[in-house]
């Protein structure tokens, strides 16, 4: 109990300091707009596109690979979170903690190799 | 009696922490505007100009002169935009970039909270700052403010993937996750040295993830003019900018607690020690963020598909080999973190 809480103590900073900056960053915006003038105007308010009238909604499709890029990532970034764990107990898991992690990035690295052969990293 | 112990031990530690972070925003709010200021110096140097000159000595009230006119400035909300996301965007980028500076050690004993994931807690608030983007480029409902989104998204996590491996030698070589544990590895011998290879993909990938020159294609003014922030003005554009200068400042500060040897003085005799610590490690970030500046005001800008040829092609394959490299090494010749 003791030691759960302790652990948790060591947090509470990081959570006050969130909550500062929040308030800090809304206080700004909060001020600006009462101390300026706000004389909204339906031409100020429109999208800006080169002096035109928007000629359609911007949320329309978009390049499947920035898809790709994103699930890309995600695999990555969680081969980096399998290696963080083995980084930090490096010296206490010997040749065969050595080993798991090769072969395991080595199936990764056959991955990495069919996606480039494929043109998954292609951007012309 | 009950009443007392409540005000001492509930009230008082709270007033202490909260004293701590004002102590560190202030200055660092402080030091993103003579960043600022300082870029323009420089670069006005570097280009034979004079820069800012005319509000106060040398110009040095410019920020202060900037941050009251932006103030006075009307809030635009486009009428297309979610409002309440328009809204929300800047202000995540901004407490994003201040709430990294809690894990930063400033010296052996100064740091707000010294939690022993320190690296995992500043990985997880660098990836969180894609969310502030992509919510600008979707909330303000505009083709260019969506396109940089995209743009700045994919290229922000392409190169956090490299940073990753980065972080993972550097702990291959300190063992542990803890930042003052990780200067501490560094009494000996600073990892830049060690580590020279990812200590170059560190700096030119922080360039990346802060959307600075050379890879600053998602502002691109030239076609895309401003990319995510295309929309925004008064405070809600300061706060991007601030949480930008200040995400800047704190990738700097992290690569001298990765690289440079944190509160170190590069060498443990006579004049060197006589330097407070503190000043050691604001004088190596100091420099950092100068060549951070140096860069921009030397290189020309990316094209797309080079920047993403360079984080997935180059950095990741070279980053994955010095890890394996890195850790082989260590068994083969048995250097082990005490």
């Amino acid at each position: 109990m003791i030691a759960s809480q302790s652990f948790l103590l060591e947090y509470l900073p990081i959570l006050i300091f969130l909550g500062i900056a929040a308030v800090m960053s809304i206080g700004m915006v909060a001020a600006s707009y009462i101390v300026a003038p706000q004389n909204p105007d339906p031409d100020k308010d429109s999208a800006y596109e080169c002096g035109f009238d928007a000629f359609s909604d911007a949320r329309g499709r978009f390049d499947v690979r920035f898809y790709l890029v994103a699930i890309l990532f995600i695999i990555f970034d969680l081969e980096v979170a399998f290696l963080f764990p083995w980084a930090i107990s490096f010296k206490d898991i010997g040749l065969y903690g050595f080993w798991s992690m090769m072969v395991f990035l080595g199936i990764l690295t056959i991955g990495f190799i069919y996606e480039w052969k494929k043109g998954a990293l292609e951007w012309d | 009696m009950a009443e007392s112990n409540f005000w001492v031990d509930y009230i008082l530690p709270l007033l202490l922490i909260v004293g701590y972070i004002a102590a560190i925003i202030l200055p660092l709010l402080l030091i993103v505007a003579l960043v600022t200021y300082g870029e323009r110096k420089i670069w006005a140097a570097m280009q034979y100009r004079k820069g800012p000159n005319v509000v106060g000595p040398f110009g040095l009230f410019q920020p202060l002169a900037d941050g009251l006119k932006m103030m006075l400035k009307e809030t635009i909300i486009p009428a297309g935009a979610n409002r309440v996301l328009f809204i929300l965007a800047p202000m995540i980028l901004f407490t994003l970039g201040l709430i990294g500076w809690a894990v930063i050690p400033f010296n052996s004993v100064m740091v707000l909270a010294d939690i022993n994931v320190g690296i995992l807690y500043l990985f997880a608030v660098s990836s969180l700052g894609v969310y502030g983007i992509i919510i600008a480029g979707w909330a303000s409902n505009s083709k260019y403010g969506f396109l940089g989104a995209m743009r700045s998204a994919a290229q922000m996590v392409s190169y956090e993937v490299s940073i990753g491996f980065v972080l993972v030698t550097v702990l291959l070589a300190a063992g542990s996750l803890n930042l003052r544990d990780i200067v501490e590895a560094q009494k000996g011998l600073w990892f830049f040295i060690p580590l020279a290879p990812m200590f170059v993909i560190y700096f030119i990938s922080a360039l990346a993830e802060t959307n600075r020159t050379p890879f600053d294609l998602p502002e691109a003014e030239g076609e895309l003019v401003g990319g995510y922030q295309v929309e925004y003005s008064s405070m809600t554009w300061v706060l991007f900018m601030l949480g930008e200068y200040a995400n800047i400042v704190l990738l700097s500060g992290l690569c001298v607690v990765l690289f440079l040897g944190g509160w170190l003085p590069p060498f443990h005799v006579e004049p060197f020690t006589w330097i407070p610590d503190v000043v050691w490690f604001l004088a190596k970030t100091a420099f950092v963020i100068f060549v951070f500046t140096w860069v921009k005001a030397t290189l020309p800008r990316y094209r797309y598909d080079q920047l993403m040829r360079l984080g997935w092609k180059v950095f990741l394959p070279a980053s994955l080999a010095w890890v394996v490299i890195t850790a082989g090494a260590m068994h083969l010749f048995g250097w082990m973190p005490q």
